[in-house]
This record gives structure tokens, C-alpha cells and sequence, in this order.
């Protein structure tokens, strides 16, 4: 560690050079790195406020594989859905880092089609989720209160998932745009594609957070 | 460079951060005159029981609440970073513009469109919330508290909003800094008013989300009748439908965002007067290694010290012993800061100039103010001393005082470059004696009071046997001083209309600077800032008195004498 530190170390040199700390890496790129970092935190505020909210409930907290379960040609599954939405994000991960890829090669028609496959699946997505939100709020949950145990079950739920949920729709138009972009030949002249990756960056972390979202409210 | 050429997209819609910064600067003085007329209409009511008509009980709940928030936010936060921030990161690391210009308008847009929000809560039913500014619930929303209707509403939209434009702004001021500097300028050859304002920023970035979450929950607790922060709660005898949420959940997160606020303002105040100081001392800053190492410890402790706000919140007795090492620790930094400006003042050639005055007044009560942050940082002094004037005097005279001093010094300093003319000098030293004095006049007995244990937040102090009749002489001497010092705030703004036709024509380094802001080619820098060619950089920004130089100072762009290889310095 104080060899990291001291000032003959390369990291520092690096760091402290003229004119850019990160060498190569695109003034949009670097933004969307700090913007990031700064969504991290509201992602984490938002789930600490979920725990604690449910340590401090009076009532008991819902069992989440029961209202999170579908009937499906008469069997009962718990977390089906859940399970599909999961798996099809983290798919939308993979297409988009095939997309980046394409882009860097410069195959743009291939990048522009895989990122519109991202797009779509990202799309189906918030279909689904909006469909079990429309499922409990037909059951009768609502973020005031709900048949099944605690009140702020409702709450939290509807608040971070349409949070998350906001940010998977930014996140589509955002790709649909430069998907669109990159199919009229708008970067052809430069033949630099890395705004294809600074959208992944977004992708990724959407996915990434849904991740921990799954965990902590369909899990715990 | 497209040149903007109409008076809208030169002036209005412009992209160019000197143009924002200006219009940063200028709404955030107009929404700090509107919170200094909310103090003195306080003060009157302290000092001189019903002096005021309309000032019953809400109105100086309303009134206590809105001078609060807009100081820490709409005022510090916003002329700091959108003001110094915008004007000062391009033209002192070398660059053309913020990184992204577009971003940077909209920043500066929806500062406007929160400030707009913040304001029409005067105007809406019941009038802004009187919840104070730290909005606590569950009284922030519940009947009894002023503003519950829409106030409380109008003040959390226009939070979210200013975060949303101070999120747009800040991500721009780090890339600058990070990617968009001159040849020649490292990170340690930046000037230290660069330093504070990017670790300002970067906290600001990691700060404000925890306040934005907060706004968001506070938000559906009142119009979807969430209980994210409210308890079972029985009002007017009846029960109400909140139940399970927790009201200590707000304060961490509030003061999560809380904490860093107060070192958002802070840091950026630190680094403008360190460049004060050590230009108008003639002298490179003291030790700028160990300031800028100051600077990053204070930004990353200030993150684990929030729960010192919340002592008698109730909380496990060990997490008190744990913040309140954390608060004490982060004097060890601070220390360093202040040691170095004496030492940097030490033997210097110093020129009593108006931004001088006011860099030293900084010193003097940025120390008092410090100091009894070490009483309320233990938790066994803070017990008693919490909820008294004397809290009011410590932060007043931390987070009030010492950065609007360094704010008067710092636009003293730079506006001879912003508009090529000088302000006035002996409008100057007079608004800053009568400023300095006064403020002191103003804050020191508060902490008489408070010793006393007068309780703040108390609107009327009439029949309480534990305040004897001295007390009361001093609330009106303290009101008094402070009608004194809101008034002679007409002086320096009247000297920033005055000079700005009148002044003396500046040229373009008027105080003998180093940086890069005054090697401009114009002054007032045009579009672009740096004609055909940016500037390259050979030095750090200290370079003052240097033995065996015609004159008393070396401009960072001056190349180092052949027998020293470039680099080599800094």
C-alpha cells in the first residue's frame, strides 16, 4: 500500500499526469463512470431504506414466494416470473456486450441489430413488470397497504422497483437513439463506436443492480 | 469554436461556462438577499417581541426553515460549485469550456426552475413549510407544523430538482478535471481553489443522492400515505393511518447527505482562500502537498461522521463513541489547513488589500467556529449544549460566516477579470469592517446564551424564569448588530453595479497572480478563452518571491530556465 502511494509508484504518476487522469478513455465515457458512481448511492440509500423499514415494522413482512408465485396450467410456482425477468435481462447483458464488440469492429450493421435485440428484451422487461404490478394491485396491494402483512411491503416494493424500472426505460430509449444513430452512419466519420460501450456502461448497471433488487426483496 | 452572436444565445442560452457561472452567481445572491431578509424579520422578533406584525409563531417557523435551506443549499452549495465552480475549473486547468456545455446549461436551467419552486412555496396555500431545515418527520407532515398542505411539497419537488441540476453540473466540473486539462497541468500543479471544488463536487455526487431518496420517501409518506418514516402516530387524539415506519431512517439519511454538505461548502472555501492568502501574502502556500492531502481526508472522513448530528436521537451508546472519534479526528486535517495559512502568512510580503482582509477574517472565525465544533463533537458536552444558541453560534460562524467572508473575498479577487474593472476600495473596507465586526458582534454572545442554556428554535422568550432579564438585553443588542450588518450588505452590492461602469479599469492581472485564469489574452476572457492556442503549463501555481526573477511572481505558463528539465517542480 505505501508503495502504491509513494510518489515514484506508477498508479500516482499516472494519476496525476498533465491533462487526463483516465489515458484514452473519452470525456463521455469518464462521465458515465462518475454518473454511475453517483447512482450507486441512490440505489444503495433506497435499499437501506428497505431494510430498515423492515426492521422496524409491527407487522409481519409478507412471505415473498407466496405472492410472488403464478398459477400456471394449474401447477403453482413460486417466483416464476421473477425468474424469466432475471434470466432475460442478464440475456439483454450478453447481446449488449456482443453489440460493443461488434462496434469496435466496425461492423455497425451487426452492433446496431444486436443493440435493438437489447432494446427489445430491456422492453419485455418492464412488460413483465408491469404486468405483476398490475397482478398485485389487483390482489389489492397498494403502497399504503395490502391484504398479506406490513404496509411498507407495498411501498418499498412499488417504489424501488419503478425506480429501477424508470431506469430500464431510460435505458431502452437511450439504446433505441444511438442504435438508431449508428445505423444512419452518424459515427462512421470518426469510426469511433465507443458510445456503443458508454451505453453498455448504463446496461450493465441497470442489470447489475437488478441483481441485488432480486436478492434483497424476492430472496430475503 | 461556433462564437454565439445574438444577445439570447450570448447572455441567455448560453453555453459558455462564464456566462452560467454569472447567471449561477447572480440568482443565488437573489435567493440569499431573500434568506437574509428572513433573518433580520427573525431577529426582529427575538430581539424585539412583536415588533413585527405578520410575525406570529408560523411565520417565524416559515421564516427560520427558508433562511436555512436556502443559505446551505440554494445560496453556498449553488455559488460555490455552479458559480466559482463553472467560472474558475476551465480557465485555471487550461481548458476551453466544461466538457460537456450543453449539460451545463440545463444545470444552470433547472437551478433556475428549483429556485422558482423553492419561491412559489411563499405563495402557495399555507404557505412554505416551517418544518425546519432539517424537515424532520413525522412533524415536517403532520397538522400542527406550518405548510403541511404544500409547502412541504413544493420544498422537497424543488430539493429533487436542485439535486437533478447540481447532478448535471458536477459531473461536468470532475470530467473537466479529470480529462480536460492543459499540457503541463498535473493534478499537483492545480491551484488549490481547483482542488476544493473538485472534491466538493465528487462529494456533492456521492452526498446528495441520500437527500434525494429522503425527498422521494418524505414525498409518498404525504400524498400516498406511505410509512416509510412515520410511526403510529395518534394526532388531535385521533389514530392516524401511518404505522411501522422509522423517523430515525430520515435522519440518517438526511444527515448522510448532511454532513458532506457542510464540507461541500467548506472545501471550496478552503481552496479559495489558500490562493487568496498566498497571492496577496506574496508567498507559495505553506506545505501544498499536506493542504491538498487535507482537503481528500476532510472530503473522505466527512462521509462517517454524520451520526454526530443525532446525539440525542437515541442511538447505541458505542456508535456515539465511534462518530465522535470520527468528528474529532477530521480537526487533525483542518489544524494542518489553518497552521499552514498562518505559516503562509508568516514573514510574507503582505498586501492589506479588501480580499486579503477578508481571507484573514476567514482564519479568525473559521478557529472559533472550529473550535466549538469540539465541544459538540463529544457526545457528553454536546448533551447539554444541543438545541441552544450556542449550536447557533458554532455553525453560524463555520458554515455562515467564514464562507460568505471567503465568498466577498474570493468575487473581490476575481472580479477584475470577470468584468476588466476594479471594485471600489474604500466601499470595500468599509462593508468588510463593518461585516466583520459585526458578525462578530452578531454570533460571540450566542454562545453566552447558550452556555445559558436559551433553547433555539423558540419564537418568543417571554416568562422563563431560567432567562434572566441580561439575556434579553443581549438578544436586542444581537438584533440590532445584525439589522447593522444586513444593511451594510447594501454597500458591497451597490459597489458591484458602481464599479461595473465606474470602476478603475483592471488589466488583465491586476493583483500580480500566477494562475492560469489571469494569462488570459482578453480580459474579460471571450469565448473559448484561450484564442489559437491553449496555454501549456511549466510550473505550479506558487511560484511567488522566487529568487532571481525581475519580478515577484511567475505565471504558470513561463517555461522553467533550461538547466531544470520541465517537471521537475511541483
Amino acid at each position: 500500500m505505501a508503495h502504491l502511494l509513494s510518489e515514484d509508484s506508477q498508479l500516482v504518476k499516472d494519476w496525476a499526469s498533465d491533462q487526463d487522469a483516465f489515458k484514452g478513455v473519452s470525456w463521455g465515457k469518464a462521465m458515465m463512470w462518475i454518473f454511475l458512481l453517483s447512482d450507486t448511492f441512490i440505489f444503495s440509500s433506497f435499499l437501506v431504506g428497505y431494510m430498515t423499514v423492515r426492521m422496524s415494522v409491527t407487522e409481519p413482512w409478507p412471505n415473498a414466494s407466496e405472492v410472488f408465485a403464478l398459477t400456471i396450467a394449474g401447477h403453482h410456482i413460486p417466483l416464476i416470473l421473477i425468474a424469466i425477468m432475471t434470466f432475460i435481462l442478464i440475456t439483454s447483458s450478453g447481446t449488449m456486450a456482443m453489440a460493443v464488440n461488434m462496434g469496435y469492429a466496425r461492423k455497425r450493421k451487426q452492433a446496431a441489430r444486436l443493440m435493438f435485440v437489447t432494446a427489445l428484451l430491456g422492453a419485455s422487461f418492464v412488460g413483465m413488470q408491469a404486468f405483476e404490478w398490475t397482478k398485485l394491485i389487483e390482489e389489492g396491494v397498494r403502497p399504503w397497504g395490502n391484504p398479506f402483512g406490513a404496509a411498507q411491503f407495498g411501498s418499498t416494493f412499488f417504489m424501488v422497483t419503478g425506480f429501477h424500472g424508470l431506469h430500464v426505460s431510460a435505458g431502452v430509449i437511450y439504446l433505441l437513439i444511438v442504435a438508431r444513430k449508428i445505423q444512419l452512419g452518424h459515427y462512421e466519420k470518426e469510426g469511433n463506436y465507443q458510445i456503443v460501450e458508454i451505453a453498455g456502461l448504463y446496461w450493465h448497471f441497470v442489470d447489475l443492480v437488478w441483481v441485488f433488487i432480486f436478492a434483497f426483496f424476492y430472496l430475503w | 469554436m461556433n462564437e454565439p452572436q445574438s444577445f439570447w444565445t450570448k447572455y441567455v442560452w448560453s453555453q459558455d461556462h462564464k456566462v452560467i457561472a454569472v447567471q449561477y452567481s447572480i440568482t443565488a445572491i437573489v435567493a440569499g438577499i431573500v434568506a437574509l431578509v428572513l433573518s433580520v424579520l427573525m431577529r426582529m422578533q427575538l430581539g424585539f417581541p412583536d415588533s413585527v406584525p405578520f410575525m406570529d409563531s408560523e411565520a417565524y417557523y416559515q421564516a427560520m426553515t427558508l433562511h436555512g435551506m436556502i443559505m446551505v443549499i440554494y445560496l453556498l452549495t449553488a455559488l460555490f460549485l455552479g458559480g466559482f465552480g463553472n467560472y474558475m475549473i476551465p480557465l485555471m486547468v487550461g481548458a476551453r469550456d466544461m466538457v460537456f456545455p450543453y449539460l451545463n446549461m440545463l444545470s444552470y436551467w433547472f437551478y433556475l426552475l428549483s429556485v422558482i419552486v423553492l419561491m412559489a412555496s411563499f405563495f402557495v396555500p399555507g404557505g412554505p413549510t416551517g418544518a425546519g431545515w432539517t424537515l424532520y418527520p413525522p412533524q415536517a407532515i403532520l397538522t400542527g407544523t406550518p405548510g403541511t398542505d404544500w409547502g412541504i411539497i413544493t420544498m422537497l419537488i424543488s430539493l429533487a430538482i436542485f439535486i437533478v441540476a447540481a447532478t448535471m453540473g458536477g459531473l461536468n466540473y470532475v470530467t473537466t478535471v479529470l480529462q480536460a486539462r492543459c499540457r503541463g497541468m498535473t493534478l499537483m500543479r492545480m491551484p488549490l481553489t481547483v482542488w476544493g471544488i473538485f472534491v466538493a463536487t465528487i462529494m456533492a455526487l456521492l452526498a446528495f443522492p441520500a437527500l434525494f431518496v429522503s425527498a422521494v420517501m418524505m414525498l409518498f409518506d404525504k400524498l400516498l400515505g406511505t410509512s416509510f418514516f412515520m410511526p403510529a402516530v395518534v394526532s388531535m387524539g385521533q389514530a392516524l393511518d401511518y404505522d411501522g415506519g422509522s423517523p430515525v431512517l430520515f435522519q440518517h439519511l438526511f444527515w448522510f447527505f448532511g454532513h458532506p454538505e457542510v464540507y461541500i461548502v467548506a472545501l471550496p472555501a478552503f481552496g479559495i482562500v489558500s490562493d487568496l492568502i498566498s497571492v496577496h501574502a506574496r508567498k507559495n502556500i505553506f506545505g501544498f502537498r499536506m493542504m491538498v492531502w487535507a482537503i481528500v481526508f476532510i472530503g473522505v472522513l466527512s462521509f462517517v461522521v454524520w451520526a454526530h448530528h443525532m446525539y440525542v436521537s437515541g442511538m447505541n451508546p458505542y456508535f456515539g463513541f465511534f462518530f465522535a472519534i470520527t468528528t474529532l479526528v477530521i480537526a487533525v486535517p483542518t489544524a494542518i489547513k489553518v497552521y499552514n495559512w498562518v505559516l503562509t502568512l508568516w514573514r510574507g510580503d503582505i498586501h492589506l488589500t479588501v480580499p486579503m482582509l477578508y481571507a484573514i477574517a476567514f482564519i479568525s472565525t473559521f478557529v472559533i467556529g472550529g473550535l466549538t465544533g469540539l465541544f459538540l463533537g463529544n457526545v457528553i458536552v454536546d448533551i447539554p449544549l444541543s438545541d441552544t444558541y450556542f449550536v447557533v453560534a458554532h455553525f453560524h460562524m463555520v458554515m455562515g460566516v467564514s464562507p460568505i467572508l471567503v465568498i466577498f473575498g474570493a468575487i473581490y479577487h476575481w472580479y477584475p477579470k470577470i468584468t476588466g474593472r476594479m471594485l471600489n476600495d474604500t466601499i470595500g473596507k468599509t462593508h468588510f469592517w463593518i461585516t466583520f465586526i459585526g458578525t462578530y458582534a452578531i454570533y460571540f454572545p450566542m454562545h453566552y446564551l447558550g452556555i445559558l442554556g436559551m433553547p433555539r428554535r423558540y419564537y418568543a422568550y417571554e416568562n422563563y424564569e431560567f432567562i434572566p432579564q441580561s439575556a434579553h438585553d443581549l438578544n436586542s443588542f444581537i438584533s440590532a448588530m445584525a439589522i447593522v450588518v444586513a444593511v451594510a450588505q447594501v454597500l458591497y452590492i451597490y459597489n458591484l453595479f458602481w464599479s461595473y461602469w465606474k470602476g478603475k479599469e483592471a488589466g488583465p492581472n491586476p493583483w500580480g497572480a500566477t494562475s492560469l485564469e489571469w494569462q488570459t489574452p482578453q480580459t474579460p476572457p471571450v469565448h473559448g478563452n484561450w484564442g489559437e492556442k491553449l496555454p501549456e503549463v511549466h510550473r505550479w501555481a506558487y511560484d511567488y518571491s522566487v529568487p532571481g526573477y525581475d519580478e515577484d511572481f511567475v505565471p504558470q505558463t513561463q517555461p522553467q530556465p533550461e538547466d531544470r528539465p520541465a517537471g521537475e517542480m511541483a
